[in-house]
């Protein structure tokens, strides 16, 4: 049991509770992976088409049955339509996040939300003025009204330009207009993957995976970065904070909610009604110490990053947070949740509670989220938590009494900030050698690797020889759990990236946020590469995914790349099943957008293809 | 001994035993690597498609099989212990004559040269590759004995479910 425990996680706190999920008999992600074994060799390889119904269609990949489907398509075409539609999924993901965030700001500017407000003016008015929007600075409501308008005209826009994508260095800007791939609007672009994909439209895999290059983009640096700024104005910008992550932060004697998903428009507004001095007196009352609300997923990292509030667990773990048997309420909203967590929930007394109008789940009680009285319904879901306390069977609580502290928060500007006001000393430390480059380790976690196995190990490599991390999603939430996140493990890294960690007294792996937040990681490219005068491809930079598995995944790796990061995956796109689709993903690409993939399961060689890649990429530098 | 018995009506043709197949019959045995191999991985069974039924079709290793009958060469051999009627492919001089009696036409070709590839039930492999791929046990790796009672037992809860329907 401890044994097999060990073999799917590397994290103390998670064995613990798989081995608890084996006692209690309860299916885990892991187990159905298992029932899932083998996998579908077809799907593994991309060559499965079903868009339309003369199929299902496939190809063989040893040459001898089928090499078209019936509309004709061959590999190339089906691989490369199904990774579009890949990519379409998940900038759709985090574009319709982004639409959310803006549609609150926009009816917050309108008094129709009273429950949200502006945290951050300044940064209000910064995007003001990129978007030229002229008013008089008294009146922030009218200001933000036009910005919102603004904003969400994105979405709609038919021929582009996507302001934000103009942050990018003007070369970059200048190749992704010469390639045809500038992004027209953010929806647009997604339509017309569905579009290019459907039986007897776009059949040239290169073709198709331009297209791909700018749906991404309009995600990246588009829909993403909507979702960014516009929480940060509504929220708050992030600040290094320190907090506490793990499942030990799940308390015995407090009625403890996790809120689990992606976005803060409702995790805010729960954060804010546990504070309720009525709701705290009634879980007294009910013979608990306390509200203990706790994050989990990128809901974690936005509400630990902004209010320091404690971090459950990062992907892996939300099933085995239920296994505790002391979580009155785990409340979901999009994106990352697990169908299964309504069958685990009812074999405790948690309440699985779906707030948002486009997802619900087998087994959860949906109260559902309006903006317009945000705080109102946030008070009912905490209440309804603090009444299923009493249901709490102590005898079936077990919570691992692991947590780690950390240090979260560093968004560009608190980056800016924390090294004195400009990025001058990051770049003089890149082009003196003491830090050798920026290696961004984002995403997901994925079973078929072991539980954070890839994250950490890949992250300690990186650090060791000298590269600043910079982090977001499942893998900030490995590297919180595994002390990477402190200044002290400053210590883990090469002397030259411990000198510059200890001078600020910041950690070497930078924690920039949720995985919308990966567009707070290209602005800072492209601030670095403005600074030193270059595109973003000559940075001495390299992104990885070692855990990857959601479409959100694919459209970023792939606007990564298109903005010119060499990026490794730690697991295999399905893609293998064509040679030239593999080939130009991992070679090709590089002649177009000047970065390519490269994909490698093993974290610490996956580091050294990053290390080599940083180290030619200063060669060229010249430095 | 152990056989690998067919349960007709399951099959889904999904096929994943035959990719199993031609994974465990290529060099580095490994999925995402066997597509690029050359020469190129061959099944050695076949889920052929007949009168809206998917049947997978794969070597009976019959007793006194006919294609070691008409193997001039002596390439094609049966194990008298094992039963088990695999090729020696030093010996084989591509004649097909095996292929063209074989009644299940299970006897296929490699491709790049003339040689003739067919099951071996998996040699070293406790379990064959195309049984455990199988995703709905429409294979069955069992003795005779017990495939038949496996499918006494589907026939008996048919026959019970129509009695009490009836009751």
């Amino acid at each position: 049991m401890v044994k097999e425990a060990r073999e799917r996680s590397v994290d103390p706190a998670s064995q613990e509770m798989l081995a608890v999920a084996k006692q209690e008999g309860l299916e885990t992600a892991w187990d159905r992976l298992d029932k899932q074994q083998p996998q579908c060799g077809f799907g593994e390889l991309g060559i499965c088409c079903r868009n339309c119904n003369m199929g299902p269609c496939r190809i063989d990949p040893f040459g001898e049955g089928a090499t078209r489907g019936v509309c004709g398509a061959d590999a190339d075409i089906i691989v490369a339509r199904n990774i579009l539609r890949m990519i379409a999924a998940g900038a759709a993901a985090h574009s319709d996040h982004g639409r959310d965030v803006a549609i609150v700001f926009k009816e917050m500017a309108q008094g129709k939300a009273p429950s949200y407000s502006i945290k951050d003016s300044a940064k209000m008015q910064r995007l003001a003025e990129e978007y030229g929007i002229a008013g008089d600075w008294q009146k922030e409501e009218e200001i933000a009204l036009n910005l919102a308008e603004a904003i969400l005209a994105e979405f709609g826009k038919q021929e582009g330009p996507i302001r934000f994508t103009r942050r990018a260095p003007a070369k970059r800007v200048e190749l992704w207009r010469n390639l045809g791939i500038d992004p027209r609007g953010v929806d647009r672009e997604i339509v017309e993957c569905m579009h290019r994909t459907h039986i007897g439209v776009d059949n040239d895999y290169v073709h198709l995976l331009l297209h791909g290059l700018r749906t991404s983009i309009s995600d990246g640096w588009g829909g993403s970065m909507i979702a960014t700024e516009l929480q940060d104005v509504l929220f708050g910008t992030p600040k290094p904070v320190r907090g506490e992550a793990n499942l030990g932060v799940l308390k015995g004697d407090e009625i403890n909610i996790v809120v689990h998903g992606h976005e803060p428009i409702l995790s805010e507004m729960i954060v804010a009604a546990a504070s309720d001095p009525e709701l705290e007196e009634r879980a007294k009352q009910l013979g608990a110490a306390g509200i203990n609300v706790v994050g989990m997923c990128c809901t974690g990292n936005e509400l630990m990053m902004r209010h320091g509030v404690p971090l459950a667990g990062n992907f892996l773990q939300q099933e085995l947070a239920i296994a505790t048997g002391a979580i009155e309420a785990m409340v979901v909203d999009v994106q990352c949740i697990m169908p299964s967590l309504g069958g685990i929930a009812s074999c405790y007394h948690t309440l699985l509670i779906s707030t948002s109008p486009k997802a619900k789940f087998p087994g959860a009680t949906h109260m559902e989220f309006s903006e317009q009285e945000a705080l109102g319904v946030a008070r009912k879901i905490v209440g309804a938590a603090v009444e299923n306390y009493v249901k709490r069977n102590p005898m079936r609580v077990n919570i691992p009494e692991i947590k780690s502290e950390c240090m979260m928060g560093f968004s560009v500007e608190s980056i800016v900030e924390a090294l004195g006001g400009s990025l001058d000393p990051l770049l003089d430390a890149i082009k003196g050698g003491a830090i050798r480059g920026i290696g961004a380790v984002v995403g997901c976690n994925n079973p078929k690797v072991k539980h954070d196995y890839g994250h950490i190990n890949l992250v300690k490599e990186l650090i060791k020889n000298d590269i600043l991390v910079v982090s977001t999603g499942c893998n900030a939430q490995a590297c919180a759990k595994a002390g990477l996140l402190l200044p002290e493990a400053a210590r883990l890294a090469g002397d030259g990236l411990r000198g510059v960690c200890e001078a600020l007294g910041v950690p070497p792996v930078l924690h920039m946020g949720s995985c919308v937040d990966i567009s707070r990681i290209l602005v800072a490219c492209a601030a670095i590469a403005n600074g030193l005068g270059v595109d973003i491809s000559d940075l001495p930079a390299a992104g990885a995914a070692p855990e990857w598995m959601s479409e959100k995944a694919v459209s970023i790796g792939v606007y990564v790349v298109a903005s010119g990061v060499y990026t490794v995956l730690g697991t295999v796109p399905p893609v293998l099943g064509s040679r030239n689709v593999t080939e130009l993903l991992t070679k090709g690409a590089k002649d177009v957008v000047g970065a390519c993939f490269a994909v490698e399961p093993d974290p610490i060689k996956g580091s050294r293809l990053m290390i080599d890649h940083i180290e030619s990429q200063r060669r060229k530098l010249g430095i | 001994m152990k056989e690998i018995f067919v349960r007709l009506d399951r099959c889904l043709g999904c096929r994943s035993c035959e990719m199993a197949c031609a994974v465990e019959h290529s060099t580095a045995k490994s999925m995402l690597t066997a597509a690029s191999e050359v020469p190129a991985p061959r099944r050695r069974l076949y889920v052929e498609y007949a009168l809206g039924q998917k049947i997978p079709l794969v070597c009976r290793h019959c007793e006194d099989a006919p294609c070691v009958a008409v193997c001039r060469t002596g390439a094609m051999r049966q194990d008298p212990i094992t039963g088990i009627v695999d090729r020696d492919q030093d010996r084989c001089v591509g004649c097909y004559m095996c292929a063209m009696v074989c009644p299940y036409g299970v006897i296929g070709q490699q491709r790049e040269s003339r040689m003739v590839v067919k099951c071996d039930r998996c040699g070293s492999r406790e379990i064959p590759a195309c049984v455990e791929a199988c995703p709905v046990n429409t294979l069955i790796f069992a003795e005779e004995a017990d495939f038949a009672e496996i499918l006494r037992k589907d026939a008996a809860s048919r026959i019970a479910r129509g009695y009490s329907m009836r009751a």
